[in-house]
């Protein structure tokens, strides 16, 4: 409750800073042409440095201890996470999961960790896009894909996905309104 | 006895301060109530199969009543790296950044260089939009053969985090039947690109991932 009101309060404070921007953009209407130029180009330069980083659904908040180490992986680049993060991933996905041998896609813990740990999503151009869909294994993500119950599956399911069964769905299956088929596809706002 | 060891488990990994935020809402402190906090990235094939769809929503758990004060932050840019080649690393990028009312897109475009810096080449921009405003039909912009949106959207992503927290804590031993989803109801802040596959180079799979980037 406390961080949904802090929530409140950012988003407030991010809301009346655009506000001003806004004035800033009314008050350009007057510029020339050449003005208006030179203030794109700025708009757009300078350097961004990286602060967030997502590929996989979850993988940072699953795996990677609470606090300072979060912004460490977000701060990080997918070529060097392998070497930096595949320990630690075994050891959480252990602790998750003490009993784990393989998953239903054979996988060792140092073969589901050593995938899951370079944080970037496998997308076909020639293959159905999907997370899973029973017979296309990462080939992309649908709104619609429920990646959750495919992440529970591959690390409480076992070799034949049977294993815990009370921890393998969060039988939450699809989202709370339906995807459009058209552009934009992501249904509209509450 | 082997529900016991991995009830146990559980609780050692709660009790060492593991708290799952999903999908990666809220996944870090640095990130977490601004604008430059990534929820999640999708990648499908479009509805004409010769395109591919990119989605990067941002600044989860949106209630309805916050989301018409949620904006685009005009020093954060996000960015789609594209790798071609396996490696990796970044051989195409995509940018989006707010100018204003309008979101402008950049790319897809090979960067100057690779790695947790970008920079915007302002010469590879390849469309803008006007950011949809909250409660509006959307906005769509097509050009270069490219569709761009900016602007809220329903948070696509669906979970029984509650439940999860609970089963972490050792307050409960497995999921409910049926669950709740913790997103329903919230919103996001969605950028949205379609382009033609054939502007992602010429493997046939590639790896890609999300950043946002603040302006130094």
């Amino acid at each position: 409750m406390k961080t949904l009101n802090f929530k409140i309060i950012a988003i407030a404070f991010i809301g009346a800073s655009s506000l001003f921007v806004s004035c800033d953009n009314t008050d350009s209407t007057s510029e020339s042409n050449t003005d208006q130029a030179a203030r794109k180009g700025k708009k757009f330069s300078g350097t961004f440095v990286q602060q967030d980083q997502m590929a996989r659904p979850a993988i940072n908040t699953v795996f990677i201890g609470s606090g300072a180490p979060k912004d460490a992986f977000n701060a990080s680049i997918p070529s060097e996470m392998g070497a930096s993060y595949q320990g630690i991933f075994q050891s959480r996905l252990l602790a998750l999961n003490s009993g784990y041998t393989t998953n239903a896609l054979g996988q060792t813990a140092a073969q589901l960790t050593g995938l899951l740990s370079t944080d970037v999503l496998n997308v076909s151009k020639v293959a159905p896009t999907t997370f899973f869909d029973g017979t296309n294994v990462l080939t992309g993500r649908n709104a619609a894909d429920d990646v959750i119950d495919v992440e529970l599956l591959l690390i409480f399911g076992g070799p034949t996905g049977a294993s815990n069964p009370g921890l393998t769905s969060d039988h939450v299956n699809s989202n709370d309104k339906s995807f459009t088929a058209s552009f934009p596809y992501l249904a509209s706002a509450w | 006895m082997k529900k016991t060891r991995m009830v146990l488990g559980l609780s050692l990994v709660a009790i060492s301060g593991l708290i799952f935020m999903a999908a990666d809402h809220a996944d870090a402190p640095a990130v977490t109530g601004n604008a430059n906090d990534i929820t999640d990235v999708y990648a499908f094939q479009g509805q004409d199969t010769n395109n591919m769809v990119f989605v990067v929503n941002t600044q989860g758990l949106l209630t309805p009543g916050a989301t018409a004060l949620a904006t685009f932050n005009e020093n954060v840019l996000q960015e789609i790296n594209i790798d071609t080649d396996g490696d990796n690393v970044e051989d195409l990028v995509i940018q989006a950044i707010r100018d204003g009312k309008e979101m402008h897109f950049f790319g897809p475009y090979a960067p100057n260089s690779t790695g947790v810096n970008s920079t915007i080449n302002s010469k590879e921009e390849s469309g803008k939009v006007k950011i949809t405003p909250y409660g509006s039909a959307p906005i769509i912009e097509s050009e270069h053969g490219m569709k761009f949106f900016a602007g809220p959207r329903d948070d696509p992503f669906f979970f029984d985090l509650g439940q999860f927290k609970h089963i972490l804590a050792g307050e409960a031993t497995s999921f409910n039947n049926p669950g709740t989803d913790t997103f329903a109801r919230t919103n996001v802040l969605s950028t949205i690109i379609e382009l033609p596959k054939s502007m992602l180079g010429n493997s046939s799979t590639i790896n890609i991932w999300a950043v946002t980037g603040k302006r130094q």
